[in-house]
């Protein structure tokens, strides 16, 4: 008995800190709207200047202290900076374009800390006056525990009155319900903003501060921290921070006993609550459907079929690909390998993006669950490379069949969390069941059959698989499908008033484009001969929005030209020293300087020069 | 017209690709409390958008007590002395009504009578009663109440509403007429939209039409009564 209930303080304080965490990323959300991957980043910054300081100072109480606060200032002006330099030109941009420059933050992040703090782990000194245990019915509890076990209603306190009970709260809760009328009277919505990221950023630094006499500091803290941080900000209701609080002592000590039951599934455990709260309350525990921010509300682009030029662009582009063999080494024929894969992948998400206005932030999951399907044939079944090929959709369409089922249940950012917990559910699943997946160390030698194995043969099978899977949805985007699925994102009430079941045709385009991202998994496991959880894991995911952002939303060539400029720019970086900070910086430019991507942009230059019809003025 | 507080010179406003306003220009003198009348879909709201450069005019400027508000920030416009009063009246719904009027408190004006929570009160005693309550708990007529003493809370001097005799019992549609004299003998300017033209009669010294976007009448009501037949091309009565 008393070990329960010291395990559930343990929950309680670990509950703390996933609150301090969360309260921040919610709050951002709720007057913002950006889905703030660098909240993750913040705390792990926090973490490692408090290390730093309690290094210098002398190992007094106020030094430590002194030493907690000062790192949470420091991150709250970096949060400021990252705000003013460059969420406040994208605002207005879709959740998309902002989800993706914050996860050019998270990897210039990285490499910053990397850079100034050094790459090892560090273990921080106890907390001075807190280091010793206060024995409850006979088991001993860490003062330091007791400490953040108060320290969260403490910060729930705070927070309330800070939002109810003075003017800044009242304008921030205001701002959270109608933003263009806050600034009709008068608000300056900038400064606002800038002073809720501020104190956002603070509390993700006192989270990562309070963690130095804990737990390990390492440069992994942040994307784990900011899934967490997701699942509770999800089920608590985005933008709500009492929501937060129940949301987090529910994963806290759904960790704490998870741990003890299923010791291999505490990752996956979290992500399935989070479903299920979705599915029984979609916008989460005590959270608000999703107020329509007063704007004017973009009009999509509607999808042409290939005018004359760019079908001979996409002629050449093939005639090229066909002959390349002939002319490049067996090192470029790799390379463009890789190139068909990821534009395969590309072309799935961007099939559900533009088409269904579905935006997943969890894409690889269906990339990982193809690969992973393809490596057990060979593993388990000692199948061949061809029904490997055939496993690697049918399992990708399997998870996205269940997946499914629960995502289109929901819209916008709630919809795209959930893929994102779905991801994090197969990256999880791939990362703690060792005997199956060989957890880190991942499976190995898994290589094509005897025909494919040179790598110029696997090229034109990687060709055929993939150009023919981007045709196939190429097709599927001019049939009627194709154009219920637009019908649908533009306009949901008048298309089910017309008898139509939009989730149903949702859930099939959802389906078909884990499949096709399960055949890029497929055929990228035996290209490499290995599979490991990363390819499920939330950079991936990240690099397929991102490489349909490179090429343009609104373009259908834009996920190949994406996938290509993409695949290329990091061959050629990922040679370097802090190649990810580059990326980032690379990433956040892009989202920043050209929102309509390359090949909106070619297309723009082309309207420009009169080579490509102007939809604008022929409607 | 010796003075003009507000000057529109043809202004011209899309939504996307659509044209809505063309050529708009009219004035408002200080003191003065001008209707402006015109049909569903005129571009009344759009031109009350365009004002707070909530909507940005591609051509044309808008012109505030001298100074070009065209392209500023639509906080800035606010602050620069124009109080607007939404057609949806956007109340904050999970706000109390003390809270809602908290966030259009603004510093007070030279040459302008402040308006104090207390005074708003006086003018709308139905808000009196109603302090502690939520905004979405308030009937239709109370958050018009409610949109118009928020704004006033800003000590504008400029009153822009859209609409505000819409979607009311007619009782509260005369009783909201006195409040608007009272507003304007307290030496507000105030530019209104509206269908009802009785109710416009009572509280305004001139009618501006605007039909597709330009204005295509601008006098005294006089003028208009004697003209029944603008009154019957452009005004659905
Ligand atoms: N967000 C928008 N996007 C595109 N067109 C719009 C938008 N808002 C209004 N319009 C169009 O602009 C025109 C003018 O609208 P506006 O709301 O200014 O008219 P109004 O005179 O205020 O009408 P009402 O009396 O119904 O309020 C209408 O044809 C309307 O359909
Ligand atoms: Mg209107």
């Amino acid at each position: 008995m008393s070990f329960y209930f010291a395990q559930f303080l343990t929950g309680l304080s670990s509950a703390s800190s996933l609150f301090l965490v969360a309260c921040g990323l919610s709050l951002i959300f709720g007057v913002t709207r950006v889905v703030n991957f660098a909240h993750g980043s913040f705390y792990m910054l926090g973490a490692y200047v408090a290390y730093s300081l309690v290094q210098v100072v002398p190992g007094s109480i106020l030094g430590f202290w002194g030493s907690v606060l000062a790192a949470a200032l420091i991150v709250a002006l970096v949060g400021v900076l990252v705000e003013m330099l460059i969420l406040k030109r994208i605002y207005n941009a879709p959740e998309l374009y902002q989800l993706v420059a914050t996860f050019g933050v998270v990897l210039l992040m990285q490499d910053a800390i990397l850079l100034i703090f050094g790459g090892e782990d560090q273990f921080g000194p106890r907390a001075p006056g807190l280091d010793g245990v206060v024995r409850i019915f006979g088991e001993p509890i860490p003062e330091y525990d007791l400490l953040l076990i108060a320290l969260g209603p403490i910060v729930l306190g705070v927070m309330w009155l800070l939002l109810n009970r003075t003017r800044w709260g009242i304008l921030v809760r205001a701002a959270t319900l109608d933003r263009e009328m806050v600034a009709a009277l008068g608000v300056n919505q900038s400064w606002l903003f800038t002073t809720v990221f501020f104190l956002g950023s603070f509390l993700a630094g006192l989270g990562g501060a309070l963690q130095v006499p804990r737990v390990s500091i390492n440069l992994l803290m942040d994307l784990s921290i900011i899934a967490e941080a997701f699942v509770v900000v999800v089920i608590g209701g985005m933008g709500s921070i009492p929501g937060a609080f129940i949301a987090a002592l529910l994963i806290g000590e759904l960790n704490a006993f998870g741990v003890l039951v299923l010791p291999q599934a505490t990752i996956v455990l979290a992500f399935v609550v989070m479903a299920v709260v979705l599915v029984i309350r979609p916008y989460g525990l005590l959270g608000k459907a999703e107020t329509l921010a007063h704007s004017a509300g973009q009009v999509e682009l509607p999808i042409r079929p290939a005018s004359t030029l760019a079908k001979s662009v996409a002629g050449l582009l093939l005639a090229g690909l066909v002959v390349m063999p002939f002319l490049a080494g067996e090192f470029a024929i790799v390379l463009a390998t890789d190139v068909l894969i990821f534009a395969l992948f590309a072309a799935s998400l961007h099939f559900i993006m533009s088409n269904g206005g579905m935006v997943s932030f969890g894409h690889a999951a269906y990339f990982g669950l193809g690969a992973y399907g393809a490596a057990f044939v060979i593993k388990y079944a000692g199948g061949s490379m061809e029904l490997a090929l055939l496993a690697a959709p049918l399992m990708a369409a399997a998870g996205a069949l269940v997946f499914g089922w629960f995502c289109v249940r929901l819209s916008g950012v709630y919809m795209a969390m959930l893929t994102l917990a779905a991801a994090q559910i197969v990256w999880s699943t791939a990362f703690q069941w060792q005997d199956l997946t060989g957890g880190d160390d991942g499976l190995l030698g898994i290589w094509p059959s005897e025909w494919a194995k040179s790598k110029t043969a696997y090229y034109y099978l990687a060709l055929v698989l993939c150009g023919g899977g981007i045709l196939a949805m190429r097709r599927m985007i001019f049939s009627p499908f194709g154009y219920t699925l637009r019908g649908g994102r533009d306009n949901p009430n008048r298309t089910e008033s017309i008898g139509i079941n939009l989730r149903h045709h949702q859930w099939a385009a959802f389906i078909v484009a884990g499949m096709f991202a399960g055949i890029a998994g497929g055929v990228y496991v035996f290209s490499k001969g290995s599979i490991f959880p990363d390819e499920a894991a939330i950079p991936r995911s990240v690099d397929a929005l991102v490489m349909v952002l490179l090429g343009g939303v609104q373009t259908l060539s834009g996920p190949v030209v994406g996938a290509g400029v993409f695949r290329l720019l990091e061959d050629e970086i990922s040679r370097l020293d802090y190649w990810r900070a580059i990326l980032g910086a690379i990433i956040i430019a892009i989202v920043v300087i050209a929102p309509e991507g390359i090949a909106g942009f070619i297309k723009k230059i082309a309207i420009k020069a009169g080579f490509e019809r102007n939809e604008e003025q022929s409607s | 017209m010796a003075e003009t507080m507000l000057e529109l010179d043809k202004v011209n406003t899309f939504y996307g690709k659509a044209h809505i306003l063309h050529d708009l220009s009219f004035k408002v003198a200080p003191g003065e409390v001008v209707a402006l009348l015109g049909r569903n879909g005129a571009g009344k709201t759009t031109t009350m958008r365009t004002i707070m450069q909530l909507a940005r005019p591609r051509a044309g400027s808008v012109q505030f007590e001298g100074a070009d508000i065209t392209r500023l920030a639509t906080h800035k416009v606010a602050q620069a002395g124009i109080g607007y009063v939404p057609e949806e009246r956007r109340i904050f719904g999970d706000l109390t009504v003390m809270e809602n009027l908290e966030v259009g408190r603004q510093p007070v004006r030279d040459g302008l009578p402040a308006w104090t929570v207390e005074h708003l009160f006086e003018l709308f005693p139905n808000l009196a009663e109603r302090a502690g309550n939520r905004g979405k708990q308030m009937s239709g007529g109370e958050q018009q109440m409610l949109t118009i003493a928020r704004t006033l809370m800003g000590n504008p001097k400029l009153l822009l509403l859209d609409e505000p005799s819409e979607g009311i019992a007619p009782v509260i549609v005369e009783q909201m007429a006195q409040t608007l004299l009272e507003i304007k003998a307290k030496g507000l300017t105030v530019l209104l939209s509206e269908q009802n033209l009785h109710f416009a009669r009572i509280v305004a010294d001139r009618a501006i039409i605007i039909e597709g976007g330009s204005a295509v009448f601008d006098s005294t009501f006089e003028d208009l009564e004697s003209h029944p037949e603008i009154r019957d091309q452009y005004l659905s009565v």
